[in-house]
């Protein structure tokens, strides 16, 4: 048995060496969606555009601009002269946010009165409009904050906060995006490479005609199927190796738990999307129809219902019931909680089931199918 | 001894027979000739055979295991090569070669042997590097032939070998099946080609599922088609065949080129009754008229017009 799965695997290694299309899947895929969504999709609002139109220009109103400015959240594209103007810088998008300070700044805040200071968000990309409006209200409170402290202190009082929140980000404390993303970066690249490798080698086989030489040799499927997988779960795990060692250069992002249990888990995953290969190769009869298929149900589910982006728990019930097509759900748990959280097992044993399940449920289906396929005419 | 025994064997697809109660037996060392038009049955029937497709009922014994109830030990016994071609294309000729080779178990000394021999017989040696993909399609045919046959098995399937290649490598095919029919190998072949089917010691011919005719190519010819047959020449052939197909006791009429046959329905009518009718009642110069020796394909056309009209 092994000698003829060997006598495949060999062959296969053989044939990809000579397969261009597979070869840019395998190892110029990872590569592009590495640096598209580490760097590309980025969540964090840094350099906001703002412009500010003063209409006191007394040293209140500069103190209160510094203050804005000292953070690397805004940087100031240009200062407005006129009331007129401010629609312009929105709407040829020359900033994103429009501070307007009113000419009566200093008289009422020293008489003791409130002062509205009117910000104008682009609101078109709703997301980053809401996180600018935070910025602007944390700068805007710790001014005021400074303001009343220095009014209070001329006048002899103390002042006094009665509750103080005192934020820690645990696992990810400067919460960066990249960080929380490159876990479910590693477990898509990893599930679209395999998928899509393992159900063309398979389909090729089909398509060309040499799958009924293989039919009429003593090979068995499961030996056909363990020879086929075998090159490309070694592949992924050494692009899982690459991947991760890329991303502690590019991102900083280290593992924090343990490598062994790392490579087990990844190995399940791995087992996981070569079923969904294999299921895949038996449904369809040709390589252009393998690659479509397999690209659009191993892409889209891991984008969108893993959670990798969009959290779960927010999702609709029914919604969340059909994320459980996705195996990159479960492993992007383990992943997260090996590399980011640093725990052991007995955090994520379940998801490990129902991978489990995933892989039962497309191999039993697959062998159905394909002994209905193989026996009609 | 009987290499292949097959008992009633039958495979239905859902309301459809495409296999129908046949049965036959093919001797070791024979080169056996399976003959039916497409669609009649013959890949099904081979698919059987090779333990690819479980029979609806009836068996058959290949190389002494049933294909019923022990596929897989069928499948040790045979080599079988198909009408696509067998070998990937993006190998080089030895990773072909060893890819198969690999398959059966071939390992060490008795790889190198089988190598060599493969590559003897393809006439590739000192061309182990070509991509098999390069390959002239008839070459490329010897080389899954050596491939089919690396285990030295005892049954080997050659589902239409020679379709798509030129006369001359078809030749040159038929003495390499004749070769390993000499060692002793019993050799499958289903073809298109009826001049082929002459090289086999013993041919079957199955239409619509069912084996409607068994025997040696002299057999067939003899015991399946007793009447006369006429080759006529003639300027006008199409026209020369019309008329003769109106005659009540001519039978199946066919166009060979520019001449016809035609098989009597009564033997006591010779060529005087043709030239009557064409040249005195018609005008049409007529050039010859033979009594021949029918071919396979004048039985063949007759024993398919039978059996189309024994099925209405």
């Amino acid at each position: 048995m092994l000698h003829r799965i060997y006598a495949i695997a060999k062959k296969e290694f053989r044939q990809l060496k000579r397969d261009k299309r597979l070869l840019f899947v395998i190892f110029l895929f990872p590569v592009m969606l590495l640096v598209m969504f580490g760097y590309a999709v980025n969540f964090d609002v840094k350099h906001v555009k703002i412009a500010i139109y003063d209409q006191e220009k007394s040293s209140l109103s500069r103190d209160f601009i510094n203050s804005l400015l000292q953070s690397e959240y805004f940087d100031l594209v240009d200062m407005v002269t006129s009331e007129g103007e401010i629609n312009k810088y929105l709407d040829e998008k020359l900033a994103q946010c429009v501070i307007v300070i009113p000419n009566d700044l200093s008289e009422k805040l020293y008489s003791n009165r409130e002062v509205k200071i009117q910000y104008l968000i682009d609101g078109v990309d709703g997301n980053t409009a809401n996180i600018i409006s935070n910025y602007a209200n944390l700068a805007t409170i710790t001014f005021s904050q400074k303001f009343s402290g220095e009014i209070l202190a001329v006048k002899g009082v103390k002042q006094y906060k009665p509750i103080k929140l005192d934020p820690q980000f645990w696992f990810n404390p400067e919460l960066k995006t990249s960080k929380f993303l490159v876990p479910g970066l590693i477990a898509m690249i990893l599930i679209v490479t395999a998928v899509i490798s393992v159900a063309l080698s398979l389909v090729k086989e089909k398509e060309r005609g040499t799958i009924e030489q293989i039919n009429v040799s003593p090979l068995s499927s499961l030996e056909l199927i363990l020879g086929k997988s075998l090159p490309f779960v070694l592949i992924a795990l050494i692009n899982a190796g690459i991947i991760l060692i890329a991303s502690y250069f590019l991102f900083g992002s280290e593992v924090k738990g343990s490598l062994l249990l790392l490579f087990l888990t990844t190995l399940v995953f791995l087992i996981a999307s070569t079923s969904l290969g294999i299921f895949i190769s038996i449904v369809s009869d040709s390589q252009q129809v393998a690659f479509t298929f397999a690209t659009f149900i191993s892409l889209l589910p891991s984008f969108i219902l893993s959670g990798f982006i969009f959290p779960i728990d927010s999702m609709p019930v029914a919604v969340q019931i059909i994320t459980n097509i996705s195996p990159v759900k479960f492993f992007l748990k383990i992943l997260r909680a090996i590399m980011l959280r640093g725990v052991g097992i007995e955090a994520y044993w379940d998801q490990l089931i129902y991978l489990g399940i995933f892989i039962t449920v497309l191999l039993v289906l697959g062998t159905i199918i394909n002994k209905r396929k193989s026996q009609s005419a | 001894m009987n290499s292949i025994e097959v008992q009633n064997l039958t495979k239905k697809f859902g309301n459809f027979t495409a296999v129908d109660n046949v049965s036959f037996s093919v001797k070791q060392g024979e080169i056996f000739g399976f003959l039916g038009a497409n669609g009649a049955g013959k890949s099904t029937t081979i698919r059987m055979l090779t333990g690819i497709l479980e029979p609806t009922s009836g068996d058959a014994l290949v190389g002494g295991y049933s294909v019923m109830n022990q596929p897989d030990k069928v499948k040790t016994q045979i080599g079988y090569m198909s009408q696509k071609f067998s070998l990937y294309n993006d190998l080089t000729v030895e990773e072909n070669i060893r890819f198969f080779a690999g398959v059966y178990g071939l390992a060490g000394m008795k790889y190198e042997e089988r190598k060599k021999w493969a590559l003897k017989v393809a006439n590739l040696e000192g061309k182990e590097k070509l991509l098999t993909g390069s390959l002239p399609g008839g070459i490329k045919q010897r080389l899954a032939l050596g491939t089919a046959v690396i285990h030295e098995p005892k049954i080997v399937f050659l589902d239409e070998p020679t379709s798509g290649v030129d006369p001359i490598s078809r030749r040159n095919f038929w003495d390499l099946i004749n070769d390993l029919s000499a060692e002793g190998i019993t050799v499958l072949v289903t073809t298109h080609y009826l001049e082929e089917a002459e090289f086999c010691n013993d041919i079957i011919l199955i239409n619509a599922g069912r084996l409607i005719a068994h025997g040696n190519p002299k057999e067939l010819k003899t015991n399946y088609l007793k009447n006369t047959i006429l080759e006529i020449e003639s300027d006008k052939v199409v026209e020369s065949m019309e008329i003769l197909e109106k005659v009540d006791w001519v039978g199946e009429t066919s166009i060979f080129g520019n001449y016809i046959h035609i098989i009597l329905k009564d033997n006591t009518k010779s060529d005087a009754d043709v030239r009557e009718i064409l040249t005195n009642s018609n005008g049409i110069e007529v050039y010859r008229v033979d009594k021949i020796v029918p071919t396979l394909e004048d039985v063949f056309i007759h024993l398919l017009e039978k059996d189309k009209i024994n099925a209405s």
